[in-house]
């Protein structure tokens, strides 16, 4: 299916996007990411989260939700 | 009760409402670039007491978004600036001012003097500082946040709701941030901020949905607005737990050591630390400096000669300072801040001269 992935902050500098649509034919958030890195292995040593329908979700999680966001930390004020 | 009209014609709030306001007791934490539209419309609103702690004094940096400060308060330590324009905006509430950095000290006590923490804090320790404390002692956290054209909104630990940890659960390790010296928006932490406030007089009113267990991320750039659940994780502290861990937040307990470029080349082995991103420049033309950026500081400062005076230098001197403040709490001696940074260097005639 293709998703629909929407990055913020730091996240976005890096895909230099703040949203896209990518083609995915596997299960679960741990191979989305999988997909992801190998993308954008600037990636891999940020700390973010990744929310599934707007649901935070963990690496085990089936991918099920056509909508995917990566939400980085942010420490400014 | 003239000045508050127009909230108490709204049949949402009406009087017992603006009473409810009158009777709340908010703690903003930081009075920057969130804490000040927090303050300026929780202060309007009439919340009968009102908590400002921050150490930080006002720059004229500060001013393209630090709204309750002008060329006047330049200099003064920001709770006090802050306290001084809000009792002219509203001189029927009591505001208390706290000029001082929130620690693992005094964080409990002054928490259990409020109903509600407002995080507007400007670095990672500090967050997971404020976290940890409103859990100890139950208060709910209005979180905000910004990163140049974008925002984060939450309620934390309201009604039994998820908190920052069960977003993110511990510190990058390099938890030292840099946000001084990151652009921003100006006018972005005042939307941020303006949400904060929304959502504390919601609480208070017990009015509408708030953003409790729920992240709100916004992007100024396209204003497009992003919500995310956050379920609760098992995450609990005690307090003796709370005591032991190193929040390592910006320290000012012991003022930091000032030194001007003519005083800091006449030092004996004197090792210079530029802890600028290495984009940055002008470069640092000089013999024995190395280049650390602050937020690699928590794996790279073996690179540091222990033994040396150490001179921390950036772009206008907050960062250096930040810096020193990290490694005092590692037990670094001899750190000296280059006071005004690179900015007063590149106009020092002893270091043109000798270039």
């Amino acid at each position: 299916m293709n998703l629909k992935v929407k990055y913020f902050g730091l996240i976005a500098e890096i895909t230099n996007c703040s949203e896209e649509t990518i083609p995915f034919s596997k299960h679960t958030v741990a191979e989305f990411l999988d997909l992801i890195f190998s993308k954008y292995p600037a990636l891999k040593n940020k700390d973010f989260k990744v929310a599934q329908n707007m649901q935070l979700v963990n690496i085990e999680t089936k991918i099920s939700s056509a909508e995917i966001a990566l939400l980085p930390p942010f420490s400014g004020g | 009760m003239h000045r508050y009209n127009r909230h108490i014609i709204l049949s949402d709030v009406g009087l017992e409402g603006q009473n409810q306001i009158s009777n709340a007791k908010v703690l903003i934490v930081g009075a920057g670039g969130l804490g000040c539209p927090v303050l300026q419309y929780l202060a309007a609103a009439g919340i009968g007491t009102l908590g400002i702690i921050d150490f930080d004094s006002v720059e004229i940096s500060n001013l393209q978004r630090q709204i309750l400060f002008g060329i006047s308060s330049i200099g003064q330590n920001k709770a006090l600036a802050a306290k001084a324009r809000l009792e002219d905006l509203n001189p029927t509430i009591h505001i208390t001012a706290y000029p001082e950095a929130l620690t693992q000290n005094n964080a409990l006590l002054l928490f259990k003097d409020y109903d509600i923490i407002i995080d507007g804090s400007d670095n990672v320790a500090t967050r997971y500082l404020i976290n940890d404390a409103a859990l100890l002692t139950k208060k709910p956290i209005i979180y905000g946040a910004i990163y140049k054209f974008e925002g984060q909104v939450a309620v934390f630990n309201y009604k039994d709701s998820a908190n920052y940890r069960c977003l993110f659960p511990n510190p990058p390790d390099n938890m030292i941030s840099n946000c001084s010296d990151v652009g921003v928006l100006g006018v972005l932490p005042g939307i941020i901020g303006t949400f904060q406030a929304n959502e504390t007089l919601k609480i208070i009113l017990n009015l509408g949905d708030t953003l409790n267990g729920k992240l709100l991320s916004y992007n100024a750039k396209n204003n497009q607005t992003y919500t995310v659940s956050i379920p609760k994780s098992d995450y609990s502290i005690t307090e003796a737990a709370f005591h032991a861990n190193r929040y390592l937040v910006p320290n000012c307990d012991k003022p930091i050591k000032q030194i001007d470029f003519e005083a800091a080349v006449q030092l004996n082995s004197v090792q210079f630390i530029d802890v600028r991103e290495t984009q940055e420049t002008p470069k640092l033309d000089l013999e024995h400096c190395i280049n650390i950026p602050l937020h690699q500081l928590f794996e790279s400062h073996d690179e540091i000669d222990k033994t040396a005076n150490k001179v921390f230098i950036c772009q206008s001197g907050n960062r250096s300072q930040r810096a020193i403040a990290f490694l005092e709490k590692l037990g670094y001696k001899n750190c000296y801040n280059l006071a005004g940074g690179m900015q007063s260097v590149i106009k020092n005639k002893t270091y043109n001269e000798s270039r």
